[in-house]
């Protein structure tokens, strides 16, 4: 238990200490809310599907806790380069634990730039239907934080340097942000596209997110929860797997 | 306490350690030397379950590392030749966070860290970040980092690289003293002949991965009509220089630098 959380903590620290980095991840999801928020506003009106901020802002959310929580996961690729890793690969210590406890600090990070981003789609003019669901929101963020931050350690276990990241985001992190419905609703779109969201991990975070805050939503909330919890579990297992066999 | 048997490790078709055998008994202090290159690290990797060996067989305190990884991490600490330190971290925490990850309770914890900081005479940077750390410095906080729990068996790889003679001096009475009165059993590559002459009961000379002799001092001294350590060692292994490469763990590590993006 000390174990998880001493490396919760550094993961914590390191964020913590790391403010340009934190100012300047907010960059993205602001350009997201102003120019597609303001930009797309008049036609998504006009085309009868009401105010496009309050659609949009719930999938930014999901896309900062999304970047975040791989990125998280992926900072692995630097302990194991600048040799911190070894440090905690020679503790004895279940490597399952250290695995988590990266995971559950990594995805704590994620959750904390997922709220600043909350309160910057306020500020934007983002309007909750209900405070008291904020708590299902927050779940929903969790779960998206955990997941992808595994996913990430999964991917950063396997690969020893950074030569294979573009090819990690270009055909697997930006599909999954692209393809789960956080800029456009999957309502009425054509089969392929609805049957590819409906494979995409994200979707079901962004429509839990949806569900919490505007109260509308496509799978319906208990699907979303349980599809989330099943994968974060999974991707939990095989991140742990992954790591416990890393050689240095 | 640690036993080799035709310890093999191949890197594709290179063999960086190739059939070597070897003892070390329990309370000793046992150097393993040989050229850079030699395989000296690749073996303590494949000893201390950070790498799996091609085959042979290899034990610690009776346990084999690759099926009982965790037990046998109970058993040893280590210096890695390699950086190891968290950057973005201060020294306490670097020392703080090795000492929770091997359960040293917390008061003894405390007490420990105090001691070993100022030892190594880094006590009054403890709240500074390593980053900030000259190479000097980050040797000596590794090395008190490796002195804070005590393991029944102590790797060392090169720990005295790059450091100054006093704190070279702070780490060998250390070492010794820990080896004498808590029979630490200890395991450590230097290429300073006249360390490992010190230090060590024993040693193994190893060149392109082979072993190619082991006994005390004395004995390898003999063995080649040597007057010293360094001529027997040389002897032994030649004089040509080894075209060592930088690892490619070194160019990866250079590599991540440049592209860094947090760099100050
Ligand atoms: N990951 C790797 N892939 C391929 N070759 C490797 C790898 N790691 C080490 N080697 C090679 O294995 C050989 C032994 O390396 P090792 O690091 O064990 O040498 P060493 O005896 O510790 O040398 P030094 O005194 O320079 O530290 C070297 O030729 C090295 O290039
Ligand atoms: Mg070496």
């Amino acid at each position: 238990m000390s174990a998880i959380y001493i490396l919760w903590l550094r993961q914590i620290k390191r964020y913590v200490r790391s403010r340009p980095r934190i100012v300047a991840s907010l960059g993205q999801p602001l350009l997201f809310l102003l120019a597609l928020g303001f930009g797309f506003g008049p036609i998504f009106q006009r085309a009868g599907q009401g105010n496009y901020i309050q659609f949009l802002a719930p999938g930014v959310i999901a896309m900062t806790v999304l970047f975040t929580a791989i990125f998280s996961g992926i900072e692995l690729i630097w302990d194991r380069q600048f040799g911190f890793l070894k440090e905690t690969l020679v503790a004895p210590v279940p490597r399952l634990l250290i695995m988590i406890g990266r995971t559950l600090g990594g995805a704590t990070v994620a959750m904390m730039q997922g709220l600043i981003v909350v309160v910057i789609c306020l500020l934007v003019g983002f309007r909750v239907t209900s405070y008291a669901k904020l708590p299902l929101a927050f779940f929903f963020m969790a779960l998206v934080a955990v997941m992808f931050t595994a996913l990430g350690t999964a991917i950063a276990s396997v690969l020893s340097d950074f030569q294979g990241f573009q090819f990690v985001m270009n055909f697997l992190v930006m599909p999954i942000f692209f393809l789960s419905g956080a800029l456009f609703p999957l309502t009425n779109v054509p089969k392929t596209l609805a049957v590819v969201a409906s494979l995409d991990p994200l979707a079901y975070g962004v429509d839990g997110l949806r569900i919490a805050l505007l109260g509308v939503g496509h799978f319906g909330v208990a699907m979303d929860a349980v599809v989330l919890c099943l994968i974060t579990t999974a991707l939990l297992g095989a991140g742990g797997y992954l790591f416990s066999r890393i050689q240095v | 306490m640690i036993r080799v048997q035709n310890l093999i490790k191949r890197y594709g078709d290179f063999t960086a350690v190739a059939d070597i055998s070897f003892e070390v008994a329990t309370g000793e202090m046992f150097a393993f030397l040989g050229p850079n290159g030699a395989g000296k690290t690749t073996t303590i990797k494949m000893l201390t379950t950070l790498l799996k060996p091609t085959s042979g067989h290899v034990e610690l305190d009776g346990l084999d590392p690759t099926t009982h990884a965790n037990e046998a991490r109970k058993r040893f600490g280590i210096v890695f030749q390699d950086p190891s330190l968290d950057d973005e971290l201060t020294a306490y925490e670097n020392m703080d966070f090795h000492g929770v990850l091997y359960k040293v309770p917390k008061r003894i914890r405390s007490e420990r860290i105090e001691q070993l900081l100022k030892l190594f005479e880094l006590w009054d940077r403890r709240k500074d970040p390593v980053k900030q750390f000259s190479r000097g410095m980050k040797r000596r906080l590794e090395i008190a980092r490796g002195l804070l729990h005590t393991p029944k068996i102590l790797f060392l790889d090169e720990p005295t690289l790059g450091l100054d003679p006093q704190t070279r001096n702070q780490l060998w009475t250390h070492v010794k003293k820990l080896n004498a009165e808590e029979r630490v059993t200890v395991f450590l590559t230097t290429h300073y002949m006249e360390e490992a002459e010190r230090v060590a009961q024993r040693i193994a000379i190893i060149d392109h991965g082979k072993i190619v002799a082991q006994g005390t001092p004395q004995e390898l001294k003999q063995q080649t009509n040597s007057e010293t350590l360094e001529q027997a060692f040389l002897a032994l292994t030649g004089t040509t220089i080894r075209e060592e490469s930088a690892g490619s763990a070194d160019q990866m590590r250079n590599m991540a630098r440049m592209f860094r993006p947090r760099q100050k």
